[in-house]
C-alpha cells in the first residue's frame, strides 16, 4: 500500500498552512458541506494574513448585540447543521485580511458582524465576484486555463478595470484563474487515494475547489476500502485530493 | 390604500408563468416561494445554482428536513424522482450556457428599459451578488418579483436605476405586490393589477409612464 492520503488529525492536516496563504473554503450557506473541523483546526493553528475564497465566508459564531440593542429576528428562518462553523470564525480570530466572495451577506445595523466590521475599520478587503465567475475562475485554475472571457458582468461594476471584448456580438469580460494554496473541502466518503463522493447539495463549491489549490484537504464523514466506491459514481477523482481527514464522530455532525 | 399581495400570493402568481417541461431557476427570497405552487398537470424542473436539478417543494416536517438538500435561499427542500446533483462549476455551465428557460429573481430596482439592480443598497456595501449576475445574462427569460415600493414608499420601478446594476436590459416582466408589468421596446406595459388597485393608484407608485394594455385585467391565480 504505497498511496495513502489519510492523515490522522485535523491539526496535522492544517499544520503547514503558512501566513499569507490563500485558503479556499467549500460550502454554501447552511448546507452541510462546510469543512467545519478544518476551519476550527486552522483557528487553533493560528496562521495570519490569510485570504479566504468562499461563496459565503460566513458570519462566524453569533455574537451578542451591544447593550441596549435587540437582535432582530432573521426574516426567514434558516436552520444550521449541528456542530457547524464557517470561515467567519477565522475572521473573528483576526486571521484574515482579504475575502473573495459572491455572497458576504448583509450585516444587520448595530449588530456585530466580523466581516463587515473589519471591512469598515480598514482591516479586511472584500473582493466581490459573481458566483458563476468565482466557480469558473476556480475551475480554470484546476484545469490549467490562465484566463477566460465571460458574458457575466459587462455594463456593471464588474467590468471596471477589466478588458471587455465582443464575441459573436456579445460583450465579455476577461477574468483570470484563481488558484489557492490550500483548498478545504467537505465530502461524505473517501478512499485512501482521495476519491470522493458527496451528499446532495453539499457538493457545491467543494467539488469545484478540489484540485484548484496546491494542496487540497478533504474533511470526510467516512473512509472506505478501495473498491467500495462505485467508479461510475465518484464525483471527485482522487488525483485532485492530497489529504483526507475523517471526522471522529460523523453521526454527531451528520 | 387597498391591500397588497403577500409574499406567498406573489409566489403563486409567479408560478402561473411556469410552462410544461420548463427548466426554472428561482432566486433568493420571494421567488423561491413559487416552488410550492407548480400548476397541476405540468412538469417543471427547478435548477438551483448550489448544484441541484429537479427538487420538490419546501420541506415541512422534521423527517423531510435534510441538510444535504437546500435551495439557493438556504431553505431545505424535498427529494423527487429524477433529481440530480452537481458542483458549482457545472451549475454555472448550465446557467451561462443558456440551458435555463426561465429565471425569476428578486429586485431592488427595475428600469423602464429592463435594467436590473438587486445586489447592493448604497450605504450597505459590499452587498451580495450571489448568482444573480450570471443568471441575468444566462437565462433565456428573466422575470423579477418584488414589492412595488421600498419600505419608505420610494418607487422600485424606475426610469433609470440609481443602484449598481446586476445586468443591463435583461428583465422581461415584473411581478409586484400590486401589478404585473411587461417590458417591451415601446416601454413598460401594465398588464395586470392586484385586486382593488386601479391604474391611477399603480401609476402613482411607479416612476415611468405606464402603457396600459388593451387587455388589462385583475391578477388571477
Amino acid at each position: 500500500m504505497s498511496i495513502n492520503k489519510v492523515v490522522n488529525s485535523f491539526d496535522e492536516a492544517v499544520a503547514d498552512v503558512y501566513d499569507g496563504a490563500i485558503i479556499f473554503i467549500g460550502g454554501f450557506g447552511p448546507a452541510n458541506g462546510t469543512p467545519s473541523n478544518l476551519i476550527r483546526a486552522l483557528v487553533k493553528q493560528g496562521a495570519k494574513n490569510l485570504t479566504l475564497a468562499a461563496n459565503t465566508p460566513g458570519l462566524g459564531r453569533m455574537q451578542a448585540p451591544p447593550p441596549g440593542m435587540q437582535r432582530r429576528a432573521p426574516e426567514r428562518k434558516i436552520k444550521m447543521p449541528p456542530n457547524y462553523d464557517n470561515g467567519g470564525l477565522l475572521i473573528q480570530n483576526d486571521q484574515v485580511i482579504k475575502c473573495i466572495a459572491a455572497f458576504p451577506g448583509n450585516a444587520m445595523p448595530g449588530v456585530p458582524s466580523p466581516l463587515h466590521d473589519r471591512r469598515l475599520a480598514g482591516l479586511l478587503e472584500v473582493e466581490m465576484v459573481p458566483q458563476g465567475t468565482l466557480a469558473e475562475r476556480i475551475r480554470a485554475a484546476k484545469a490549467g486555463i490562465p484566463a477566460f472571457y465571460t458574458p457575466t458582468g459587462p455594463g456593471t461594476l464588474m467590468e471596471k478595470g477589466k478588458e471587455v471584448r465582443e464575441f459573436n456580438g456579445v460583450p465579455c469580460v476577461l477574468e483570470y484563474a484563481l488558484k489557492g494554496d490550500f483548498s478545504f473541502i467537505r465530502a461524505y466518503k473517501a478512499d485512501r487515494r482521495g476519491n470522493l463522493v458527496y451528499q446532495g447539495t453539499s457538493r457545491n463549491f467543494n467539488g469545484a475547489m478540489a484540485g484548484a489549490s496546491t494542496v487540497t484537504i478533504a474533511e470526510v464523514d467516512y473512509l472506505v476500502e478501495l473498491g467500495d466506491l462505485d467508479p461510475e459514481g465518484i464525483a471527485t477523482p482522487g488525483i485532485y485530493v492530497d489529504r483526507v481527514v475523517v471526522r471522529k464522530n460523523p453521526e454527531e455532525g451528520i | 390604500m387597498p391591500e397588497k399581495l403577500d409574499e406567498q400570493t406573489m409566489g403563486l402568481r409567479v408560478a402561473k408563468e411556469f410552462e410544461d417541461g420548463m427548466i426554472v431557476n428561482l432566486g433568493f427570497g420571494i421567488p423561491t416561494m413559487a416552488t410550492n405552487f407548480i400548476p397541476e398537470g405540468k412538469e417543471v424542473v427547478f435548477q438551483s445554482e448550489n448544484g441541484v436539478l429537479g427538487f420538490g417543494r419546501t420541506a415541512i416536517t422534521e423527517e423531510e428536513q435534510d441538510f444535504h438538500l437546500i435551495n439557493a435561499s438556504g431553505q431545505m427542500v424535498t427529494r423527487q424522482p429524477g433529481m440530480c446533483f452537481f458542483d458549482h462549476a457545472e451549475s454555472f455551465s448550465m446557467i451561462r450556457g443558456k440551458h435555463i428557460d426561465l429565471c425569476v429573481l428578486g429586485g431592488l430596482q427595475v428600469s423602464e428599459k429592463g435594467d436590473l439592480a438587486n445586489w447592493v443598497i448604497p450605504g450597505r456595501e459590499p452587498g451580495s451578488i450571489g448568482g444573480a449576475m450570471d443568471l441575468a445574462f444566462g437565462a433565456a427569460k428573466l422575470m423579477v418579483v418584488m414589492t412595488h415600493v421600498t419600505k419608505n414608499n420610494e418607487p422600485k420601478v424606475v426610469k433609470e436605476c440609481t443602484y449598481e446594476l446586476t445586468a443591463p436590459r435583461c428583465v422581461s416582466k415584473v411581478i409586484t405586490d400590486i401589478a404585473v408589468i411587461e417590458i417591451t421596446p415601446e416601454g413598460m406595459v401594465l398588464k395586470e393589477t392586484a385586486p382593488g388597485w386601479d391604474v391611477e393608484a399603480v401609476q402613482a407608485l411607479t416612476e415611468p409612464k405606464l402603457i396600459i394594455a388593451d387587455d388589462l385585467k385583475t391578477i388571477e391565480f
